[in-house]
């Protein structure tokens, strides 16, 4: 109980709310580091994941989708600091290797539902598809990628909050974000920073939820989400 | 007019789905392709919409080869129903029904009510229009299917397998309304079923696939019955062909008899008289009211006393064949089938040998 109470008492502090240690200025770092990672994510994960499940024909394509899949599946299990250390290593401090550790880490959600979305819509529907005279990509966009969003946004769910909450190592390369909080208030032992910096973070997971949600609510055909409950 | 011209087709795997099809299907009707499951039903109908490419031999069009068009531009002018519909879950029906329209470019307002009014036509309630296909019944998504590929108004329509994932009684209905829609409006139709029934009931002209592809038999469905091109056809029909050709001959054709036809004042003198087991009574309208069988009786009253058996079905001599005759045959507790006109007076009667004799007419032509 303590401990909460005194990140609230922590949170009432005036000099949180203002300053380049604020927490406004802090939680705009962690958002920008956190959006660049999402959007670069975005643009590695989404068209190789959607263009993988949706190509079907030939061995190869079968091969290839498969082989991606199973290396982004591998690159979860890669430990996040050690990533972040040896692309520090490799090419100094900075925003861009600070992002690397995010992007590896996101990607395979993405770019493994993605691919299973497209991939599981039912081969009558596609056939139909075709058989009315769609081409290629239009298959794609007015089938497809309807069919398969509840999954593809479900990918972007997870990797957006598994972003937000692993921005936090940025602070430990010297950049801000709400991960200074934390570290700081480790390595000066004023656990209430800690435990507000924690705060924070899972406030703005929680957040994403919702707009996920929203955006499920928004997207997503009534008639994907009535299918998918039979 | 759809033409098969020495189509054969070989996959990647080897396996031949089609060996050297030759046939045409004519304009205006529709052309059944039957078999046994893998005979290349499927591939032969997706050759005709470029869904698969022949290894050899060509299918035209109205004497153009299907090659010559891009296979988009093509498929948008071939309607296309499969089994399961194949409805676009994230649609509503009126735009799963618009989907061609659409990729033709027409505007969401006027594909819409056209949508409507399909949906009336193959006897959905428009008030389905803005449902998705997952609140559709089995047989309502088939319907939706049908009128999907109605949409563009094309000459030519592929049905793969349309209404087999539909109970018998929904399957009934549908074939009965699509065989009443195809009356009104001539489509050129290719439609496959593994049911040979449903092939009998549809088909102007039947293509019996088997195995490897071969086509062994392209015939009317009268004539598949009569004369089967070797056993596997035989086979493929069944051993109750003899009783399904009765269904090709109309009852108009049998010969009735009314001897054993009475009024029920009549006396049991008179129906011992006419030397019939059983006998008909009839009210003053001559419309059939029972059976009376003649030997038990032993009084000299009027039929009307005498204890009747339940007249059982009656067939129409006009409208219904000699199958319908058969079935009341069977049910009539004299064995014997009553043949009414439209007004429901009686005709005559007919005999199962009388049945049987209008089928040996019928081969002997
Ligand atoms: N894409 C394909 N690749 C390999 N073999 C196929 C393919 N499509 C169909 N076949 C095979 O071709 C044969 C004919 O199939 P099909 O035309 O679907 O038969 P039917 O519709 O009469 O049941 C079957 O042996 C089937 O397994
Ligand atoms: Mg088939």
């Amino acid at each position: 109980m303590n401990a909460i109470l005194n990140a609230l008492r922590w949170f009432g502090q005036s000099e949180q709310w203002s300053g380049p240690d604020g927490i406004p200025q802090r939680l705009l770092e962690h958002l920008w580091y956190s959006g660049l990672a999402f959007a670069i994510t975005l643009v590695i994960a989404l068209p190789l994941g959607l263009a993988l499940g949706h190509v079907r024909r030939g061995r190869a394509a079968a091969a290839l989708g498969f082989a991606v899949v199973s290396s982004a599946n591998g690159a979860r299990a890669l430990p996040t600091l050690g990533l972040l250390i040896l692309a520090v290593l490799l090419a100094g401090s900075g925003v861009g290797p600070t992002l690397v550790p995010l992007v590896v880490l996101a990607v395979p959600p993405v770019l493994v539902n993605a691919y299973t979305g497209v991939r599981q819509v039912e081969p009558q529907i596609r056939d139909a598809a075709e058989g009315m005279g769609m081409t290629g990509s239009q298959v794609l966009w007015r089938v497809e990628i309807p069919v398969a969003l509840p999954l593809v946004l479900l990918g972007m769910r997870t990797a957006a909050i598994q972003i937000v909450s692993t921005a936090t190592i940025a602070a430990y390369v010297g950049l801000g974000g709400l991960g200074r909080y934390i570290i700081d208030g480790l390595k000066r032992q004023e656990y209430d920073s800690t435990a507000g910096g924690a705060i924070l973070v899972i406030a703005l997971a929680f957040l994403i939820q919702l707009i996920f949600t929203g955006l499920h609510r928004l997207s997503v055909s009534p008639g994907v989400r009535l299918s998918a409950s039979h | 007019m759809i033409t098969f011209e020495g189509v054969s087709k070989r996959f990647p795997d080897g396996t031949v789905a089609l060996d050297d099809v030759s046939l045409e299907c004519a304009t205006g009707e529709i052309t059944v392709f039957v078999g046994t499951s893998g005979g290349g039903k499927t591939t032969a109908l997706r050759t005709v919409n470029r869904m698969v490419e022949p290894t050899s031999g060509r299918v035209l069009i109205d004497g153009a080869d299907v090659r010559d068009r891009p296979p988009a531009e093509l498929r948008r002018g071939i309607g296309y129903v499969i089994q399961q519909a194949g409805l676009f879950p994230h649609r509503t029906i009126a735009d799963n029904i618009a989907t061609v329209p659409y990729l033709l470019g027409e505007g969401k307002k006027r594909a819409r009510a056209r949508a409507r009014e399909l949906m009336e036509r193959v006897g959905l309630d428009p008030a389905l229009a803005g449902r998705y296909p997952a609140q559709l019944s089995g047989g309502q998504q088939q319907r939706v299917g049908v009128a999907r590929a109605l949409a563009a108004d094309p000459p030519i329509m592929l049905m793969d397998e349309p209404f087999s994932a539909v109970d018998p009684v929904v399957r009934g209905e549908l074939q009965a309304e699509f065989l009443r829609l195809q009356a009104e409006l001539h489509k050129t139709i290719v439609f496959v079923t593994h049911d040979i029934d449903e092939a009998i009931k549809m088909g102007d002209r039947i293509a019996v696939f088997r195995t490897g592809g071969k086509l062994v038999q392209f015939d009317t469905p009268k004539n598949l019955l009569a004369a089967p091109a070797d056993d596997f056809v035989a086979d493929f029909i069944g051993y109750d062909r003899g009783i399904r050709r009765l269904s090709f001959v109309p009852a108009a054709e049998l010969e009735l008899d009314d001897r054993a036809v009475l009024p029920e004042n009549a006396s049991v003198a008179e129906a011992r008289a006419t030397g019939a087991d059983w006998v008909l009574l009839t009210d003053s309208g001559r419309r059939p009211l029972g059976w009376v069988a003649v030997s038990g009786l032993a009084t000299d009253r009027s039929l009307q006393h005498m204890p009747r058996a339940p007249l059982g079905h009656t067939f129409n001599v006009r409208a219904d064949s000699a199958r319908a005759a058969l079935d009341a045959a069977v049910l009539s507790p004299s064995g014997l089938a009553v043949g009414v006109d439209d007004d429901g007076v009686v005709v005559g009667v007919a005999s199962p040998l009388d049945l049987t004799n209008a089928i040996g007419r019928e081969s002997a032509r």
